[in-house]
């Protein structure tokens, strides 16, 4: 069991629950803000469970807290995807409905997990990650099978977030579960949600790496991390 | 002083009057969220499931707990967190079904909408969004009587 594999899953929920809560306040209708905001929460939750449970196997003390507040950009193991920034709302869906269509799988594929405590939190996630891709999917048909203008930037959206998307599928001896067995399911999913959004997926599939591995983040994760991480940092002993 | 161990049907009953903070209508055991109650030794051990990974309401609702049963005098209590099996709607009780009904909140139903509008009982409902005031609900909306209203998730 690898405590790699675990903060992976954590700093996934981490850095898109952040990422959604950006939008509080500002998205484009109430209902929206609200949707958005929940799912936020949701991420926020699973993080608690996935990095507390890093904390716990690690052994070092480290608490899903310190694991989220006081790690730089060069120690977090999410994918690119998730760090991407907002832009406008159809860019925010699409990452979401590629992420959730991905994440669904990973957490399905979890379930059956040999560690009971793997296999907890993953039953207890999935059923929120249900709910997130049924609302992405519904979204990304909506709007792309929309107006002209919406159906134009769901597949401006489409074509800027593609190469984040073979990530996904890429893995290591750190994963939980075997992430290219789960590229068929993916395919299956979000190809038909694509269709029925009469949107067209890239034809290339190039890949941008790094995130999971550390390598190389974007430089978009540092600006986020300074917003999210500032007061435990500049405060340590702050308290609720 | 002779004390007595509350029995665990006491600690039942007494969970029985703790509110849901968010729908204060229905207790914590009508929610379905106190999973065990047992004696270990001398300490009263509650057995807790949070409803969504991420409600904030987890930690009022321990505190709450935790509240209410030192008030009924217990000094050694232990509150644990159990998230497998994960809660499901159809852990709610049958009197917390009626009483979210009462107060307006449409029941979970496994077709994964209302039965009908808690209000006026209509069925021409239709849901305006997935996610309503809090992780367990939704917003849907009466087209009888116009009036808004939450629906309790089935999960």
């Amino acid at each position: 069991m690898s405590v790699n594999g675990l903060i992976r899953l954590g700093d996934n929920a981490l850095v898109l629950g952040q990422r959604l809560s950006e939008w509080c306040g500002h998205a484009p209708a109430l209902e929206e803000d609200i949707a958005l905001a929940n799912i936020a929460l949701d991420f926020i939750g699973q993080t608690q469970l996935w990095l507390g449970l890093a904390g716990e196997r690690e052994g070092l003390g480290r608490t899903a807290d310190t694991l989220a507040y006081t790690r730089d950009a060069w120690d977090f193991r999410n994918l690119l995807m998730v760090e991407q920034p907002n832009r406008d709302f159809g860019v925010t869906m699409m990452r979401q409905f590629l992420f959730d269509s991905w994440h669904f799988e990973a957490l399905t594929a979890l379930t059956h997990h040999g560690d009971v405590e793997i296999s907890a939190i993953a039953q207890k996630a999935v059923k929120e990650v249900t709910y997130h891709r049924e609302r992405s999917t519904d979204a990304v048909v909506a709007l792309g099978d929309g107006t002209e203008v919406s159906h134009k930037r769901m597949q401006s959206a489409l074509d800027r977030l593609w190469p984040y998307v073979g990530e996904m599928f890429t893995g290591d001896a750190d994963d939980l579960t075997d992430m290219a067995a789960l590229r068929p399911a993916f395919d299956a999913h979000a190809g038909a949600a694509l269709d029925e959004a009469t949107l067209t997926r890239p034809t290339s599939d190039f890949a941008h790496q790094g995130g999971k591995t550390g390598v190389r983040h974007s430089e978009h994760l540092g600006h986020m991390l300074a917003v999210m991480q500032v007061l435990p940092r500049n405060y340590p002993d702050a308290t609720w | 002083m002779v004390t007595t161990r509350a029995s665990v049907e006491e600690v039942w009953d007494w969970l029985a009057d703790v509110p849901d903070p968010e729908i204060p209508v229905i207790s914590v055991v009508d929610l379905g969220i106190v999973r065990n109650v047992a004696w270990q030794g001398d300490t009263l051990e509650v057995t807790v499931t949070p409803t969504y990974s991420g409600c904030p309401a987890t930690s009022i609702i321990n505190f709450e707990i935790e509240a209410a049963l030192r008030s009924h005098g217990i000094e050694n209590l232990s509150l644990k967190r159990q998230i497998a099996p994960p809660w499901t709607t159809d852990w709610l009780s049958g009197a917390g079904r009626q009483k979210l009904e009462t107060y307006g909140i449409a029941p979970p139903q496994p077709a994964g909408g209302p039965e009908h509008c808690p209000l006026c009982k209509s069925t021409a409902v239709e849901k305006v969004s997935q996610f309503g005031s809090t992780p367990c609900k939704a917003q849907w909306r009466c087209a009888d009587c116009l009036e808004p209203f939450d629906y309790f998730k089935c999960l």
